[in-house]
């Protein structure tokens, strides 16, 4: 897994409220005819911070990385960079630079001429440019690569000439829009690394749109997760995956079993849940914002929920039901167990294989308790 | 499979359909005989014939001048509407505009003929200009169709290249300005190539609208081969016809081979 | 390496920069610049020029320069505008224009159904044929086309002379020599040989576009060859066929060269009765008319045209 940048848990800015945000998006809506794209967005992003952008294809990320860029304009609202407001500011007059997608290399320019060719239009003088192009090149490892053009090189190289091209002209922001979707599996992992690597030695800041949610968590110190043009959740990736604040940012993210359920107890200290579904109690180990008989709904994740033959004792009733294993995926490092419970739910469980080949595993059509701590799931009210 | 011999059979019916009539122009351009079609001995006869013709090499002279010119102008006017209607999505009128644009490339020529000449006629008589007709109304009769066309070339390629290559040069602190000749031009240089040429053939190639614009003293080489071909045969015609074979099939063959030679370029890793 | 987000060096104002700047004070958007030389060039030399005909085939012939009569006279301090009909009147009455509308009509709608038959399994051919070839072949359907159209013409009158070479070709075998010039077979003749390229391009556009597994798919499903190319090829390449068809119609209705030289007298085309409406009678506003109710014919086409193509592209 990549390295996250470097920052010491004390200097996380978005914790500390008097900080001042590099980037600041203020209320804005992007309309295109009737159709809000992105709809009153708000978000604040730190210097040197790797931001992702996470969601689904028209959830409106992409449009808000296009109006940072200045390819949009926003129907309404502001967006703050450095200070400066940059509504209004045309593409090329902004210090901010894109990554493109499809990397839009100039096809008929080599890989120099499409380093240097921001550089030229900042005026610079002939030897800094190459000077400034050779390090690039070495930055990104294609000292060797300079007379190539873009149809010469393989999809890996044409991301590290797309990648230099953005970082040439030192922007203050730098936008990565899918900077590894174009790649295959195993070239993403390693790219993702050096990416962050890159990152981190230049502290610029980087804003990363994305729709794959496993990029996003390993890269990310933060995440905006999007959904239908509104942000769902901002968060660190840990929050998001952890501590979801909804129905869909837990479902968006990784897989979980949700249930529904009512409020029975309601105490400063823990919160009882009756679940039908669940056919069980929930009791739930700290205090939630919640009203007695509320119906709410409750989820975990399937690596937070424990299998057994026995019943385990002492737990009253609460955070425990009866299934029956229905399927097992067995993944390697772990199996995936589907259990039907008698209430007719099926709960989706993971246990990591810590012996190999182990003979006591539990197997399919064995009936089985399903049990899980008090902190493990997480109340949701939207 | 009955496609197996069926397809390859009409296509080469229909290529020899294409194709004899003009071998045997080739052929019959070295015929000593005067009677075109009856082969009596081999002979150059004809072209020199046909370099001594003045009237024959100023209309060819005459019309080349006003291919190039007016292919030049068309690739300019084709290219800013080609632009107009891949960029712009939406403007008022766009749909008239497209329609203008292309119309003139399927109007029948003795309609374009026709009405352009009126127009010259009215305008001379109402503003004094076009003062008579010759090469400067052939010039602009010529550019308006070859404009249809290479609008209908260049927006092909304009519509295929992909749009970000552009937003990548102004988020690169290219102008917009700037990024039409750095960027788009390059990249849609091969459609403005074939575009000119393409013109520029229109141009040499008509016959109708050009006798209706043209005036005493103006004709183009396809009127002056029109008149001669009415009175009958004239063998000098097959010279001339075989020069321009000539000339376009080393054309296509140099484009071919610079083609060709690219692709390996391409392939390799 | 160091990074500092460094602010650049002051810009040189460049002229680029420059010329957009000024045009901007003065209110000229990029927009407003490409569109106004193609769209005042269009107004002026298609737009106006076509409502020109109409006006003046409202007029009626007179001698003098030009040969037709004003539209506006002044007549004691007043305007007066005079329009006449007769010359559509005449359309309508005298046989001779109705005859050579309707066999124009004919002659291309004959020639454009036998292109079609013609260019079909070419422009298959050539969209199935392995990848060299392909370029190839199109290559081959391009270049007659960018030699000289009247040449070519030129060209089929040597094949179909009375002494030409199909007649040299059957006299061989003892076949009598057959009349084949100034007939309306030369006509059709030329017009398929003419424009058989503008059939087979946009054909081929679609064909070669169709995914084979859809071929194969319906193999798959059980079709014969002849019942995959009726109900999956045919349905899907009638984009092709429509813009095609009408690429070759609409020029064909007002083709004036070839019945010029390859038909005979009694080849009736209306492009022919303009020119020599024009040309021979010198009669402008009628050859306006001619030129007016022409357009009435292929209005409609180039509608379905436009249309079409764009079916073609986009697929």
């Amino acid at each position: 897994m990549a390295k996250k940048p470097n920052l010491a848990v004390d200097t996380r800015p978005w914790r500390d409220p008097a900080a001042k945000p590099f980037v600041r998006i203020r209320n804005v809506t992007k309309r295109f005819g009737d159709v809000a794209a992105v709809s009153d967005v708000s978000l604040d992003i730190y210097r040197s911070e790797l931001f992702c952008l996470l969601g689904g294809s028209g959830s409106g990320k992409s449009t808000l990385l296009r109006m940072l860029a200045g390819f949009e304009i926003p129907t309404s609202g502001t967006i703050e960079i450095d200070g400066q407001d940059m509504t209004q500011v045309a593409p090329y007059n902004r210090p901010v630079n894109m990554m493109f997608q499809s990397y839009a290399l100039f096809p008929h320019m080599n890989v120099e001429q499409n380093i240097a060719y921001g550089l030229k239009r900042d005026g610079l003088g002939k030897e800094e440019i190459a000077a400034r192009v050779a390090e690039l090149l070495t930055l990104v490892k294609l000292q060797d690569y300079g007379a190539r053009k873009p149809h010469q090189l393989s999809g890996g190289q044409r991301q590290r000439v797309a990648l230099a091209r953005a970082l040439a002209k030192r922007p203050k922001l730098l936008l990565l829009d899918e900077p590894l979707g174009a790649l295959d599996k195993k070239l993403r992992e390693e790219t993702q690394f050096e990416l962050v690597k890159i990152q981190e030695t230049l502290g610029v800041t980087f804003i990363v749109v994305t729709h794959d949610q496993e990029e996003a968590m390993s890269l990310a110190t933060r995440i905006g997760v999007m959904n239908q043009g509104e942000i769902a959740m901002i968060g660190e990736p840990t929050d998001i995956y952890e501590f979801p604040n909804s129905k869909f940012v837990a479902g968006f993210i990784g897989s979980v079993n949700m249930v529904e359920g009512v409020v029975t107890e309601d105490e400063p200290g823990h919160v009882r849940i009756r679940s039908t579904e669940l056919g069980c109690d929930i009791y739930v180990g700290h205090g939630v914002d919640c009203a007695p008989d509320q119906t709410l709904w409750w989820a975990i994740r399937p690596e937070k929920m424990m299998l057994s033959r026995d019943k385990p004792e002492g737990l009253n009733g609460a955070n425990v039901t009866h299934g029956m294993v229905e399927d097992i995926g067995y993944l390697g490092d772990m199996s995936v167990y589907q259990v039907l419970l008698d209430s007719g739910k099926r709960l989706r469980v993971t246990q990591t294989n810590t012996v190999r080949g182990n003979p006591d595993s539990i197997s399919w059509d064995e009936p089985v308790y399903v049990t899980w701590n008090d902190t493990s799931g997480s109340v949701l009210t939207v | 499979m009955r496609r197996g011999w069926f397809l390859p059979i009409t296509a080469a019916l229909g290529f020899s359909f294409l194709y004899a009539p003009i071998i045997s122009m080739v052929v019959f351009s070295f015929n000593e005989n005067r009677l075109v079609t009856v082969w009596s001995g081999f002979s150059t006869k004809w072209y020199g014939e046909l370099f001594n013709d003045p009237q024959m090499l100023g209309a060819a002279w005459l019309s080349l001048q006003i291919a190039a010119i007016s292919a030049t102008i068309a690739l300019v006017l084709g290219t800013l509407a080609a632009v107009a209607l891949v960029r712009f999505r939406s403007f008022r009128g766009r749909t008239l505009f497209s329609g203008m644009v292309s119309a003139p490339m399927v109007m029948p020529d003795v309609i374009t003929g026709l009405s352009m000449l009126l127009l010259f006629v009215a305008m001379e008589s109402l503003l004094g200009w076009p003062a008579g007709r010759g090469m400067l109304t052939i010039v602009i009769a010529h550019s308006t169709f070859a404009m249809a066309y290479i609008c209908v070339v260049v927006q092909s390629r304009l519509s295929d290249f992909d749009r970000s290559v552009e937003e990548a040069a102004m988020d690169l602190g290219a102008s917009p300005l700037r990024t039409f000749f750095d960027i788009t031009l390059p990249i849609i240089a091969p459609a403005l190539v074939s575009g000119w040429l393409l013109g520029f053939t229109l141009s040499l190639d008509d016959l109708v609208i050009a006798s209706f614009v043209s005036g005493p003293g103006s004709s183009t080489l396809p009127m002056v081969i029109f008149s001669k071909v009415k009175l009958g045969v004239s063998p000098d015609v097959n010279a001339l016809a075989t020069i321009i074979v000539g000339i376009v099939a080393t054309g296509v063959i140099i484009a071919t081979a610079i083609q060709l030679r690219n692709r390996p370029r391409k392939a390799r890793r | 390496m160091s990074y500092e987000p460094t602010i650049p060096p002051p810009r040189r104002l460049k002229p680029w920069k420059a010329v957009e700047r000024g045009l901007a004070k003065v209110g000229i958007s990029g927009k407003a610049l490409v569109l106004i030389a193609p769209v005042l060039w269009l107004l002026v030399f298609f737009l106006i020029p076509l409502a020109v005909v109409f006006g003046i085939s409202l007029a009626t012939k007179q001698f003098g320069r030009p040969p037709y009569s004003p539209l506006l006279t002044t007549e004691d301090g007043t305007v007066q505008l005079t329009l006449h009909l007769n010359n559509y009147i005449k359309l309508f009455s005298d046989s001779l224009y109705v005859a050579a509308y309707l066999s124009s009509i004919r002659i291309a709608f004959i020639a454009t159904v036998i292109t079609l038959i013609v260019g079909y399994p070419m422009a298959y051919a050539i969209a199935r044929a392995p990848d060299p070839w392909r370029n190839v072949l199109l290559m081959l359907v391009v270049l007659p086309f960018f030699t000289s159209f009247l040449l070519r013409i030129y060209a089929l009158t040597g094949f179909m002379r009375g002494n030409g070479l199909i007649n040299q070709f059957l006299g061989l075998f003892g076949i009598e020599p057959l009349v084949m010039m100034q007939t309306d077979f030369a006509v059709y003749v030329g017009l398929i040989y003419s424009y058989l390229p503008f059939m087979i391009l946009p054909l081929y556009t679609t064909l070669v576009k169709l995914d084979a597994s859809l071929i194969e798919a319906s193999a798959d499903l059980g079709s014969r060859p002849w019942q995959t190319f009726i109900s999956i090829t045919l349905p899907l390449s009638l984009p092709g066929i429509l813009a095609g068809s009408l690429l070759v119609f609409i020029p064909a209705v007002g083709e004036y060269v070839i019945p010029a030289l390859l038909g005979g007298p009694e080849t009736l085309m209306i492009g022919r009765v303009l020119w020599d409406e024009f040309f021979s009678a010198t009669n402008w506003p009628r050859a306006a008319a001619v030129a007016v109710a022409m357009l009435a014919v292929v209005v409609v086409p180039i509608m379905l045209l436009q249309k079409a193509q764009n079916a073609v592209v986009e697929k």
